[in-house]
């Protein structure tokens, strides 16, 4: 995950309370969607960002995943996620996230 | 009458040093973590010279094979040998680091770049037989330095090194005491940025073979910024670049929009030589430092050579119609504005179907879309997945959408309407335009009737707008070459009308005949 988005990450955590914050991901892949999971649960697995070493353990889901799709105005979801939702492997990206979110939230 | 593409270059130099010493991966890393595990195997992990001439998507990016062929290789691609492994090809060249120091001596222009005296005699006749490499190049490179004047330079100056091996053979010193936007640090990405592009350039006006003088603007569409403290980001690398190269009737100036600038740039290009305002326009890029080894981490984690090692360049001339080349069509330019919004659904409805309704037409008239053309190869080891093919799943999935055709045909889409990644991560050279050489020549030869360019950029990186960009352009046959075959099916067609009137004429005479 970008060096600034984990900075921006902590810093809306520490204004808001970790169990107060969500943070929603729309990577195009599984792998992708992971990193930036493990990033903002257990911490930066890459040593280099803010969040090296800082468990934040945030509920952190894929906007593909259905649990948030049933969340959206179908209308919304409709104009600005369904094509994506098409090209994306859904399934592969909700076992991922289960997978993390299994692992490290403290919050879901 | 619609502005034609007369001509491409596509160029690359090899820079394992300037990997270590100048990527931003690498120089945030000895910030950070100075006594990193990484930054130790990473010497390690740098090719040689003739591995990156024996990499198969480098051969494809100056033209000694095509996309296709790239496509009947079985991925990853790191560890094949290509059967190809020449320094030259039709589109450029792929040059050697050495000789890539003595191109950025010649684009110095304020005795900045300094060169060992042993170093340039040993590579000076070696550079000259490069077929770009002109008799004004050869006298700006001067015959180099002593070794303790760049010493001296390093160490007491803050000049950026430029190695070979483990030895020191030049630097690039600052071009002012205080200002950062002089540094030695900005002053060695800028020269990068100028010389590659010089290279292009050279290229490009080689390969169509035109009178330099000709050439009357240059459009420059990188992603470095020169200036001073009071300007930073003033420009013109164009004019600087076209000077090298000896146009002496061009003037130019720069365009910027992240890696959506070169295709904004063809825009800009083709609507001038349209407006008879220029009669050849030259749209030219180089490479940038800052991105060399970016996905190192990544490379090194999985045991992989470190792919992002090299500097790269684009050159397209567009100009006058001469009949013969490919026309940039730009009455359907796709747009992605400033109400357009940033979701993916958005952006490629904006810039591929969008135009494509105006036009009459749907996705499955263009024969090859050209977005973003990032090697697989350097991108999925690092997680970023394969760009260019989830490019064309998106555009297949607009398909769907539009119900240009069947779900079940997405895989096929992907495969008929798609190409293979073969540009190097160096930001906007990936973006759309490495395939415009090819599509060039597959529309000339008539196998093509279509592609469609598509420049896309993230703006949010310079902090100054979230909004996305991109601009699309489609290149289609010469409208003039087009009426002539037409004009040609229609003698066709009165020649038949005529014989068949004679052969009937000959039928009444005969049956006249009879009676």
């Amino acid at each position: 995950m970008d060096l600034e988005n984990q900075k921006r990450v902590l810093e809306y955590t520490e204004q808001h309370g970790a169990e107060n914050v969500v943070v929603l991901l729309g990577a195009a892949d599984a792998e992708g969607a992971g990193l930036a999971a493990e990033t903002v649960e257990a911490g930066d697995p890459t040593y280099a960002g803010p969040l090296t070493g800082v468990s934040l353990g945030l509920a952190c889901y894929h906007v593909c995943e259905p649990v948030v799709k049933e969340e959206f105005d179908e209308a919304v979801y409709e104009e600005q996620v369904s094509m994506m939702e098409m090209v994306l492997d859904v399934d592969e990206i909700v076992e991922e996230m289960d997978d993390i979110r299994g692992e490290y939230c403290q919050y879901c | 009458m619609n502005t034609v593409i007369k001509g491409t270059s596509y160029v690359m130099a090899h820079t394992p040093h300037m990997v270590i010493l100048n990527g931003v991966t690498q120089t945030t890393e000895r910030i950070v973590n100075p006594e990193s595990e990484y930054l130790k195997k990473l010497p390690e992990h740098l090719r040689s010279y003739e591995d990156i001439l024996a990499y198969y998507p480098n051969q494809v990016y100056i033209g000694n094979h095509t996309d296709d062929d790239l496509a009947a290789i079985e991925f990853p691609y790191y560890d094949k040998k290509c059967d190809i492994s020449d320094r030259y090809g039709k589109f450029g060249e792929l040059m050697p680091e050495h000789e890539f120091y003595l191109l950025m001596k010649i684009a110095d222009d304020f005795d900045l770049v300094h060169l060992e005296k042993d170093f340039v005699a040993e590579y000076k006749d070696q550079f000259a037989k490069d077929p770009v490499v002109t008799e004004f190049m050869l006298k700006r490179l001067g015959e180099g330095d002593d070794h303790e004047k760049i010493v001296k330079l390093v160490e007491e100056e803050h000049a950026e090194k430029l190695i070979q091996g483990d030895k020191v053979v030049g630097c690039v010193k600052r071009a002012h005491d205080i200002d950062v936007n002089l540094s030695a640090h900005i002053m060695l990405e800028n020269i990068v940025n100028k010389a590659s592009a010089v290279l292009a350039l050279a290229h490009g006006l080689k390969n169509i073979d035109i009178n330099p003088d000709d050439i009357e603007y240059v459009i420059e569409c990188g992603e470095e910024a020169c200036g001073d403290q009071n300007q930073r980001g003033g420009g013109n690398f164009a004019k600087s670049i076209a000077e090298i190269v000896e146009l002496h009737n061009a003037t130019g100036s720069d365009t910027r929009s992240f890696c959506a600038a070169p295709s904004h740039a063809m825009v800009e290009a083709a609507a001038l030589v349209k407006a008879g305002v220029y009669k050849n326009v030259a749209v030219v890029a180089g490479g940038c430092t800052a991105k060399l080894g970016m996905n190192g981490k990544d490379h090194v984690a999985k045991g992989l050579p470190v792919l992002e090692d090299m500097i790269a360049g684009f050159c397209v001339i567009v100009g006058e119609n001469d009949g013969v080349n490919p026309e940039i069509d730009l009455r359907y330019i796709g747009r992605h504005t400033v109400g357009t919004g940033s979701a993916p659904q958005k952006v490629i409805s904006t810039l591929v179907a969008d135009p494509l309704e105006r036009a009459g037409l749907t996705t499955l008239d263009v024969d090859k879309f050209s977005p973003e053309m990032q090697n697989p190869d350097i991108t999925q080891p690092a997680g970023a997945g394969n760009v260019p093919e989830a490019n064309y799943k998106m555009i297949g999935a607009l398909s769907v959408m539009k119900k240009w055709m069947e779900k079940k045909e997405l895989l096929n889409f992907v495969k008929e309407h798609g190409l293979v990644g073969y540009a190097p991560t160096q930001g906007h050279i990936p973006s759309g335009v490495p395939y415009i050489g090819f599509a060039r020549e597959n529309i000339l030869d008539g196998s093509m009737q279509r592609v469609m360019i598509i420049g896309k950029g993230s703006l949010f990186l310079g902090r100054m707008t979230n909004l996305f960009d991109g601009i699309s352009f489609m290149i289609t046959p010469n409208s003039a070459k087009q009426e002539e075959e037409n004009a040609v099916s229609k003698d066709t067609v009165r020649q038949l009308i005529a014989e068949s009137l004679r052969e009937f004429a000959q039928s009444l005479t005969d049956e006249e005949t009879k009676a």
